[in-house]
């Protein structure tokens, strides 16, 4: 049995992993990074519009703030997201920024005098201030009071997980590439590492370790069309799962995002909306501002994406072969726009749709593209449930997204969890708290299992084709789990996925036998666990009996704060369980700085919480006394919703802004 | 393909080769395949994979032409396979993995390996020693059409393609190619890296470097983010000379 030993494993080379190796490595702990592909190929590189972070130095960005970021983000969550987490994330994305342009990220930058933008429709100047200039500039994005969505040009993703892994190379991070994760090591409720088998020459090895992270990205690919990578499996949510012990949060929020071609559902970015496209019907017609008045083109995703369900369902849609669609036009933006901010979805529809999208529209419809839901943690990054066991990243919810994030708050979200998770990590590790002992035996035993269950799918016969279930499994998401919602399909969903699951137990990978590099194999095994998550996200979807953020039931239209104000809570105690077990974690409105209220899209139909009212006039009260006794913002959010002590140290200091300058010591 | 027109059958031929097994030796077998409207060549192997041969391997992370995975010869060129669709190829296609680097099977090569140990050597990192961060400041300034400039050459997918069309590296093997000498052009229009020209000449002013080029430019053709290799090559290749004169 190979064993390898180091003091953190960290699960996934995306944008997060990769932070929280820098993090630790810094902090002089000995890390391993696992990644399925070598980390530049992860699925951050595909991100494409940008990073949110209130740097506030663009003429549209002004008098932004983490306050106005904070406000954004829980509305856009629905209410559903952890406020306090929130408000740490806020705080730190203009760090988390900073960061990166120091570790060579070329982001774009503010040019000083007019130029030429398209607001609404219109052509519209905008006038950059001289102090202003070369600093880093911003987008507007859907859900956004200001411009706050740094980017370079439309490769975002990109070079930041390039400037990512280029640091992991200075700071001589060990990564172990095409290694994937099987198993998590655990014992009397903490973790000791995973099981991981190379999937180059199928050998399996075991990873022991004080703490182990997993930052394995969303579960997209459960989905029949996404726009997330191929290896986007949630294999990652499968190993908390799989341990009986550590927890999921939310996994039925599911972002379905406007704008991804037809039909092979690659994404075009928000910025094409941001940047002042429109959204156009079988006619030509301009429908959103019929919808959404107020944000048309640029509400929330959830929103944007419902509206144009309906006005499919109108008989608005472009008919095609594949299904309906709609077009995107950014036309109007015209083509030096295009070619110098939009390249990347230039060569996409140039690539994939033959077209010329400076002259003709794009066909686009909604499709699947975040998972909200993820390993369950603590604002730390811990499991609530495992010791030793950490999440960031889209893997993980330590649930500042809650029912719906926001364009540019993920990549954000990576770089920013990663980088306070890496220092509540190395403040573990620097106790005596962290210390184990754990017998070779019972690591042996973690790897003769994960081998065993190799062999068997390897040495059966007369079984099941993993692809005819998987393929199943995707259809009976797409179908009954996606945009709009109803109890009917949705139990239908549950009980198909749960005789696919038993389906899953006898699977034969047939023809294809090697014990290497076996693709074969490997769609056997991750079919087994893709089925399982996916009926721990159709399983919540048919419990949760309200509407919030992308979470939509035709039959329970309205957000029901009196019921529903709670977190999913998903586990899987007993393998030989055909359903998940579903808890729920209540969220505390008298804790709240910002309490539930009205999200401003449609009609207003939210059942409140009795505690909504009172909560509302606290807060009301104490900004009011403190605005009259002169108090400043930080004074007052501090006042109402204390986070700073919860941060690391080195990441509490006050922000710097043109507007805002700090003091030089 | 036309709507109307009965779809055509694909011929592709795909070079197999598994090299964990010893009784293995390289073939080419061929599979039929019915093409679909808009069908790449992701889709065209996934088909294959899945209705007809469960152990075809290959790569692909992003299928959107961004990540750099799937570089493969399609009909003898370096390209990326997820964004060439079938209908702008003949209906006889071959297949055959990327030339000089690592082969994992069939269609599947370990470029990921090869650009590590370029990026170990050449350090494309931000060398920055007198400057700490502080992360609660604004950031340094730096001007707008520079950072444009740098993104430009900063999109290299480190995709290989480049390597598997140059001409010199068949000869040395520890040549940078122009993936190489393109990140030394990027960090060296950066002005956050302070790596002098000296130190940038000890990496890549040699004839591992850039003076190995041949300036034949198979590397421009095929490269899928339309790197401006070509300008970039000759302008190292003053700089470094520069460099040499003045020592
Ligand atoms: C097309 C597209 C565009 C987007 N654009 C934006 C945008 O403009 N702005 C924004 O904020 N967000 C955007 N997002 C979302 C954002 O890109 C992702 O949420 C984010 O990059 C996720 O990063 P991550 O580090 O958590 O995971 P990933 O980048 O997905 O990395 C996961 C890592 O885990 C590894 N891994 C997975 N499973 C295993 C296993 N079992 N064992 C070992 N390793 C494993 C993988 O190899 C990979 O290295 C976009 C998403 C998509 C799909
Ligand atoms: S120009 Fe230089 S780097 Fe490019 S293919 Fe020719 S020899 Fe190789
Ligand atoms: S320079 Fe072009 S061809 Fe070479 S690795 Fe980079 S993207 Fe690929
Ligand atoms: S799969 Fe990512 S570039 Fe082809």
């Amino acid at each position: 049995m190979k064993v390898i030993y180091t003091d953190v494993l960290i699960i996934g080379g995306g944008l997060a992993g990769l932070r929280v190796a820098t993090g630790v490595k810094e902090r002089g702990h000995e890390a391993v990074v696992l990644s399925l592909v070598p980390p530049k190929r992860s699925h951050s590189a595909a991100a494409q519009g940008g990073m949110q972070a209130s740097l506030a130095n663009s003429a549209m960005g002004e008098g932004d703030n983490e306050d106005v970021h904070f406000e954004d983000t829980i509305k856009g969550s629905d209410w559903g997201a952890d406020q306090r987490v929130a408000r740490m994330f806020t705080h730190c994305a203009p760090k988390a920024i900073r960061e990166l342009a120091h570790w060579g990220v070329p982001w774009s930058r503010v040019k000083r005098g007019d130029h030429q933008s398209i607001i609404n429709a219109q052509k519209v100047t905008i006038s950059e201030k001289d102090e202003a200039h070369g600093l880093i500039t911003a987008r507007d994005f859907g859900g956004t009071k200001k411009w706050r969505t740094c980017y370079t040009s439309d490769g975002t993703g990109h070079s930041m997980l390039y400037a990512m892994d280029n640091k992991a190379h200075e700071d001589r991070v060990e990564i172990h590439e095409r290694l994937e994760a099987m198993a998590l090591i655990h014992e009397n409720g903490r973790c000791y590492g995973a099981v991981a088998r190379n999937l180059m020459s199928g050998e399996l090895v075991a990873y022991v370790s004080k703490a182990t992270t997993i930052a394995t990205g969303g579960y997209g690919r459960i989905y029949e069309v996404s726009t997330n990578a191929i290896i986007c499996q949630g294999t990652g949510q499968a190993l908390a799962l799989e341990s009986g012990v550590a927890t999921l949060g939310n996994m039925e929020a599911i972002q379905f995002h406007p704008t991804a071609i037809v039909p092979v559902g690659i994404l075009t970015t928000e910025g094409c909306r941001g940047d002042g496209g429109l959204l156009l019907d079988k006619d030509g017609y301009r429908f959103m501002p019929d919808y959404e008045p107020d944000k048309k083109e640029l509400a929330s995703r959830d929103v944007v994406s419902r509206r144009m369900t309906e006005h499919m369902r109108k008989g608005k849609g472009v008919k095609s072969r594949y299904g309906d669609h709609l077009w995107l036009d950014i036309t109007i933006l015209g083509r030096e726009h295009i070619e110098k901010n939009l390249r990347e979805v230039k060569e996409i529809c140039e690539n994939f749709l033959g077209i010329d999208p400076a002259e003709e529209w794009i066909p686009v419809r909604p499709t699947q593209h975040y998972s909200m839901g993820g390993i369950r943690t603590k604002h730390t990054g811990e499991s609530q449930t495992l010791k030793g066991l950490y999440s960031c990243g889209e893997a993980a919810c330590w649930d500042m997204h809650g029912f719906n994030r926001l364009g540019g708050n993920s990549v954000s979200e990576t770089v920013v969890s990663g980088m306070l998770v890496a220092e509540y990590i190395s403040d573990f590790l620097d106790s005596s708290d962290s210390d184990i002992t754990i017998h070779t035996k019972n690591v042996e035993k973690f790897v003769k299992t994960e081998q065993a269950k190799l062999d068997k799918l390897l040495e059966n016969e007369g079984g099941e084709d993993a692809y005819v279930l998987r393929r199943r499994m995707e259809k009976i998401m797409m179908e009954k789990v996606g945009i709009f919602r109803n109890g009917k399909d949705l139990k239908e969903a549950v009980d198909e996925l749960e005789e696919l699951l038993k389906r899953s137990k006898n699977i034969d990978v047939f023809r294809s036998k090697s014990r290497a590099a076996n693709p074969a194999l490997v769609n056997a095994y991750r079919t087994q666990k893709m089925i399982r998550v996916a009926l721990t996200v159709a399983m919540g979807a048919y419990l949760r009996e309200e509407s919030r953020g992308a979470h939509s039931r035709e039959d329970f239209p309205e957000r029901n704060d009196e019921k529903w104000l709670k977190r999913t809570i998903t586990s899987w105690p007993d393998t030989e369980q055909t359903l998940p077990t579903v808890t729920y974690e209540d969220i505390d409105i008298s804790e709240m700085e910002l309490p539930p209220g009205f999200r401003g899209y449609g009609k207003d139909m939210t059942i409140h919480n009795s505690a909504t009212k009172e909560a509302q006039e606290k807060v009301d009260s104490i900004k009011a006394k403190m605005e009259a006794e002169g108090k400043d913002r930080f004074e007052i959010q501090e006042a109402l919703m204390p986070f700073k002590d919860i941060l690391p140290k080195k990441y509490q200091g006050k922000n710097e802004r043109l507007t805002e300058r700090l003091e030089n010591e | 393909m036309s709507k109307d027109k009965a779809p055509r059958i694909l011929k592709i031929d795909i070079l197999r080769f598994d090299p964990h097994d010893p009784e293995d030796f390289p073939s080419m077998e061929r599979f039929e395949i019915e093409e679909s409207h808009g069908m790449t060549l992701f889709i065209a192997l996934n088909d294959i994979r899945e209705h007809h041969d469960n152990s075809l391997k290959y790569d692909f992370v992003c299928r959107a032409g961004i990540c750099g995975s799937c570089s493969m010869l399609v009909n003898g060129r370096p390209t990326l396979a997820c964004r060439t669709l079938t209908s702008k190829l003949d209906e006889h296609i071959t297949l055959a993995p990327l030339p000089l680097f690592e082969l994992i099977g069939d269609l599947s090569v370990y470029t990921g390996k090869w650009m590590r140990g370029l990026n170990e050597k050449l350090e494309t990192w931000i060398h920055d020693k007198e400057n700490e961060l502080n992360v609660d400041k604004l950031e340094e300034k730096m001007e707008p059409e520079l950072a444009d400039e740098i993104y430009e050459l900063d999109r290299c997918v480190e995709c290989g393609c480049c390597v598997a069309g140059c001409g010199t590296i068949q000869m040395r093997p520890y040549f940078k190619g122009a993936v190489g000498l393109n990140k030394i052009a990027r960090y060296h229009l950066d002005p956050r890296d302070k790596r002098s020209d000296e130190e940038y000449y000890e990496l890549i002013g040699n004839e591992d470097g850039v003076f190995g080029c041949m300036t034949l430019l198979g590397c421009e053709d095929v490269c899928p983010k339309d790197l401006p290799l070509q300008s970039k090559i000759a302008y190292l290749r003053r700089m470094m000379l520069k460099t040499a004169v003045k020592n």
